[in-house]
This record gives structure tokens, sequence and C-alpha cells, in this order.
């Protein structure tokens, strides 16, 4: 068995962070913040958790690693907060370091453990909590800071300037119109039935995903826009280094502007972790019990353009298609009945995972991890041989995976593994097979 | 030793009953302050529909991932558990016991049926000490007090059972049982026996964000 003293990756913002501290200084923070952040809650897991070790098998680290019971999700708490607990918060800055790169790089708050736990204790929320300790103390890797600085500064993930933004969609709105001659993405309409809204990658490096959006929306007949203000970015990396005041301010924000275009509803591209925010984590922190506009995730977009018949197809895909069931959206929100629908509906023939559904293995890039950058790129290819092994005994080349995160992991995960399969988008495969107009 | 025979089943037997219900009282009380105080925003979403639909989920033998991973841990859970409370109420001996204290009569199991259970509690006990020792995912993150609760609750098993098959004093073993009964009753709220009074609680609160705002199942 290995430790995490064992595996100690390198990064600036870790050493620089703990370079600043004192045993004085993390008791005052970790004491601080568990006496006003947590409550009966962290209590109540501490103490009720019997140390029975069942939560193991249910992380893809662990099983990834050859069952190292260092990977498991109540080690993981044991070293971390578990410890905090019992020490008072008296632990050295190397301790921190070590107890960040696990809450940080060693577990995607994917809640796959929830479901081996006979008591039901939420390891997520405990790893959250360290991480917001480790936030607290300045302690957080140096890509992913990054990103959540850009969140405070720029109200998006990636630096993004206000007119950048517009000449994206202007840019996409043009380049669409050759294929596609009425086409428009509409700024800014007052009312409309539906706010598109994206993550900071989609116009930064992905942008062929809102072309090919604004171009089911144009078939589809859809009254849309979208937003020329910041706010725009539904996504939010603040929620996973801990920074949960800008977690609310750019939730605000995202929610303050579809009020301010008074549209009906919100719908988000194929993201997971945005999703989190908005019903789970984000709207709390501002206090609201339920989603104050209502947000639907494409899944459920699409699913229901379908039953309406607003998406017309072609033929269907031909090649099989695996599906990658992203945590966000299906163990965190239920949508697996939906994506099958829109999968099947779409492709000829569905070679599914085995586990699947709410029992799916994590893409070992969520939660932040993939955020933390290059340093951490190993940590997640040795992290998943689960899901290389899961994919590679479906025996067909494409992934349908709804979700930018499970995206960039499982890419990562085919190239390490060489396992010669795509992934594909959900709007990637509706664009390919949609009727377009003959020019 | 007839004196502290009565001594151990009369006053002391308040004590650890008293001990439990108040320290029970004031454990859930006390937590429930703390939980309106600081975790409203969990509290907001706890559901009695889907808390009670995970609870009983989770009673069901190999219906959770959890359950169906290691075979083992679930029966000897399930087989201690059951055990534990059919010995504790049901046992002829104790029937006497709630009979003659309170007045209240129950059925009891036949006699050979109470030494089978309380045997096979003794040895689900042993299963789960092997579990800390052996199993590196176990072993790791095994604590002194995981080892204190486990010991507190298999003495009064190994003295009832020896007490019945009559080795040693069967007076001092019988005392001795009752010591060590009393003792894990008083503090079941104070160690990690504690599960006992908050499990349901985690548990319905696990469910009620899996059903409620999650749209999944917890298992």
């Amino acid at each position: 068995m290995s430790t995490i003293a064992d595996r100690i990756v390198p990064d600036v913002g870790l050493e620089a962070g703990i370079a600043g501290l004192t045993t004085e200084r993390i008791q005052e923070v970790v004491n601080q913040t568990l006496k006003g952040e947590t409550g009966a809650k962290l209590k109540a897991y501490k103490e009720t958790c019997m140390r029975c070790g069942l939560c193991s098998q249910g992380c893809h680290f662990y099983m990834s690693h050859d069952q190292d019971p260092s990977y498991s999700p109540v080690s993981k708490a044991t070293e971390t907060m578990y410890e905090l607990i019992d020490k008072k918060g008296k632990v050295t800055p190397e301790r921190i370091y070590q107890m960040a790169q696990i809450a940080f790089t060693e577990c995607n708050l994917c809640k796959r453990c929830a479901h081996y736990c006979p008591v039901g204790i939420d390891i997520a929320y405990i790893m959250t909590m360290v991480r917001r300790i480790c936030y607290l103390l300045d302690v957080v890797p140096q890509y992913i800071r990054d990103t959540a600085h850009s969140h405070s500064s720029t109200m998006n993930q990636m630096w993004i300037k206000d007119d950048e933004w517009i000449d994206s969609l202007q840019w996409q709105e043009d380049e669409a119109r050759d294929e596609f001659p009425d086409l428009r993405i509409p700024l800014d309409k007052e009312g409309a039935d539906v706010y598109y809204s994206v993550i900071g990658p989609e116009p930064k490096f992905r942008t062929q995903l809102i072309y090919q959006a604004a171009a089911i929306m144009n078939a589809a007949g859809i009254d849309w826009t979208m937003p020329s203000h910041p706010g725009w970015d539904n996504s939010d990396m603040c929620m996973y280094v801990g920074d949960f005041e800008n977690m609310g301010r750019i939730k605000r924000a995202h929610y303050e502007s579809a009020q301010k275009l008074r549209v009906k509803r919100i719908v988000m591209g194929e993201c997971g972790h945005a999703f989190r925010s908005i019903y789970d984590m984000g709207n709390r922190w501002l206090g609201y019990k339920e989603m104050p506009v209502p947000v639907i995730h494409a899944i459920e977009f699409y699913w229901d353009l379908i039953q309406e018949g607003k998406i017309k197809i072609t033929h269907k895909y031909e090649k099989p298609v695996t599906i990658q069931d992203p945590c966000n959206v299906i163990r965190g929100r239920g949508l697996m009945d939906k994506l099958r629908d829109v999968v099947h509906f779409l492709c000829e023939e569905v070679v599914e995972m085995t586990p699947n559904r709410e029992h799916n293995y994590c893409c070992c890039a969520g939660g932040g991890v993939i955020n933390c950058g290059p340093p951490f790129k190993n940590t997640r290819m040795e992290g998943n041989r689960v899901k290389a092994d899961q994919l590679r005994n479906t025996g067909v080349k494409d992934i349908v995976i709804p979700c930018h995160n499970c995206h960039g992991g499982i890419e990562d995960i085919i190239g390490y593994y060489d396992l010669g399969m795509h992934g594909k988008f959900i709007g990637d495969i509706i664009y390919e097979l949609m009727e377009k107009p003959e020019l | 030793m007839t004196d502290i025979y009565t001594f151990v089943t009369g006053p002391l037997a308040w004590v650890a009953f008293g001990i439990f219900i108040i320290g029970s009282v004031y454990r859930l009380v006390s937590m429930y302050a703390l939980a309106k105080a600081k975790d409203g925003s969990s509290l907001a979403y706890m559901s009695w529909f889907y808390g009670l639909r995970s609870i009983l989920a989770w009673m069901v033998p190999f219906k959770s991932k959890g359950w169906q991973s290691d075979p083992l841990a679930t029966v000897t859970t399930f087989v201690f558990h059951i055990a534990f409370l059919l010995v504790a109420v049901f046992l002829n001996a104790h029937v006497v016991l709630w009979d003659t204290a309170f007045g209240i009569s129950i059925p009891s199991l036949p006699t050979y049926l109470g030494d089978i259970i309380s045997i096979l509690a003794i040895v689900c006990c042993a299963i789960f000490a092997y579990r800390r020792l052996t199993l590196p995912h176990v072993k790791g993150i095994t604590r002194n007090q995981d080892w204190f609760a486990l010991i507190l609750v298999v003495l009064p098993f190994i003295t009832g059972v020896l007490a019945y098959h009559q080795v040693g004093s069967v007076l001092v073993m019988t005392t001795l049982h009752v010591i060590f009964a009393e003792l894990l009753i008083a503090l079941i709220p104070f160690t990690r026996l504690s599960h006992a009074l908050f499990i349901l609680f985690t548990r319905a609160y696990m469910g009620s964000e899996f059903g409620g705002v999650r749209h999944a199942n917890d298992w």
C-alpha cells in the first residue's frame, strides 16, 4: 500500500501556498472554518462512519490502482478532514500540501461512493470542505486557481473579454449563414423562450459547438437568444476551488442575466459541472432552494425537441455507439432515461457500458481535477484504468459524451490507453444527421 | 456476591438506562439544534418519502451496490444486527427480566435457539475483527475507537454464553454479563455505537438528496 507522501506531485500553487503557512495559521483557519461553516452534517458523518471500507469499491481511483487502500473514499476522508478535526487543525504545512493534493486531485466529487455506503456518508461533501479549508489557506493547484481568478475578474472561465465574446458569436453566426442562409444568433432578445448558455471553453476553443447549437435552434424554429453581457458563462470552477463567495457571484450573474432578459428558461449546453452549480451548490449558497429561473440541460432540451418532432434527421448514425453517463447530470439529476431516448433516436445501435446509468464510473476529469492542469494529468490517467477497460470492453469506436469534462477526460484516456475511440457530443451527432438546406 | 448481583441488576441498571436515554435525547436534540443553526441548506431538502425509501432500500440485503460489493460484510452486518436485537429483547432470560421489572410479558425464543443466535453474534464480531485486522482497506482506517466499540458489543455476548453454559461461577459470570451489558447500553450515545442513533438521519438525508434533488437512486 502507498501513502499520499509517496506520490507528491510538484505544483507551483501548492508549493507557494504552504511556503507562507505556519501551524498556528493552519489551526486558526481550520477551526474557524469548522466552527463557522460546518455543522451537524459533518459531525454526524465523522461519527457515524463505521470505517467498514465498503465505499472503497465505489471509487475508480481505488479500483484502478489495484485496490490500493490509500485511494479509498473513507481513507481520503480519514487522511484529511477526520485528521483535521481530531487534531483540531494542528498539522504541518507539508501535511496541508498532502491533503490538498488528495482533495483537489484524487477525488472527482462524483459521488459514486454514495451507492456503496450503508450509512449514507457524503464523501464528496467532506472533500469539498477540505478544499474550502485549503482555499482559505491559499493552498490551491495553480491551474485551477487561475481559472477561478478568471471567473472572479471577468465572470467567465477563460479570460474572455466582453467584446471577444460577442465577436465569437457573430463570427459563428456569419459562418453558419453560408450553410443556413436564414440563421441568426439573436443577442439580448427580451422575452425569448430559450436563453442558451454555454461554458467559457466553448467560445474559446470549441466554438463549433455554438455553431451546431445555432443550427439546431434554427432548424427547430426555436425563439431563442444569447446574452451579450457577462453572466453568459454558466461554468463554475470557483465551486470546485472552495471559493464559495465567487461561486455565489458568478451564479447570481448567470441567473440575473437571464432574469434581465425576462426569458422563459435557460437551456445549457452539454456540460456537467455547470449543471451541478445551478441546482446543487451555487443556488444553495445564494439561498435559492429551487432555481430562480428554470434551467434545463441540453439532454432534456433535445429530448423535448424530439418529442415535439422538431428534430428531423435524414438517417440514423450507422456505427455502433456507447454512452458515457456524466456524474452531474445522471447521478446528479437523473437524466439517464432521457439520454438513452435521445441516443436511441439518433443512433442505430447502442452498446451499453458496464456498469452504467447512475453507477457509471467517473471520467476522472470532473470535480475540477482536469482543471488542475498538466501537473496532474498522470494522476487522471493512472487513476482511471477501469474506465479504459470499461470503454474497451464495449468494442465500439464512438462514445456519446454529453459533458465537457467527461469529453476532455475520456479523450485523454483514449489516447493514454490507445483505445482508438472517439467522443461525440449529442450536438455533434444531431448536426451531422440533421436535414440541411440544399445550396 | 449476591449483594453485588442485586446492586447491578437493580440501581445500576437504572443508572445505565438513565444514561442511555438522557444521553441519547441530549445527543439527538443537540445535533438537531446544530443542524438548524448550520445546515439549513441541507435540512431544507429533507423528505419523508425519499428518506424512508432510502432506509427501506438499504434494509434489503444485496439490493445496493455497497451490499453487493462485499458479501461477507453484508451477511455479517445483517446477521449481527438481527441477532443483537433478537437476543436483547427475546432471549428467554431477558423476557423474564422484562416481566419482573416492568410487568411486560412478551414471547421468548426457545432456549437452544437463543444460545445459537448468541454464538452467531459472537462469530459475527469475530468476522468484524478479522476484517479490521486483515483487509488492507479496513485495517488502514481502523482506530482505537473502532476496536473499543467492537469489544464493548462482544463482551455481553461472551459472558452471557459462558454464564448459560455454566463455565466458571454462574453468579460471577452473570454479574459480569449484566455489568458489560449496562456499560454497552450506557455508552451507546457516546461511542461509535452512536450510529444506532444517527444512521436513520444520515441515511434519510442521503435518500432525500438523491431522490428529491438528484432524481436518482442512492443504492
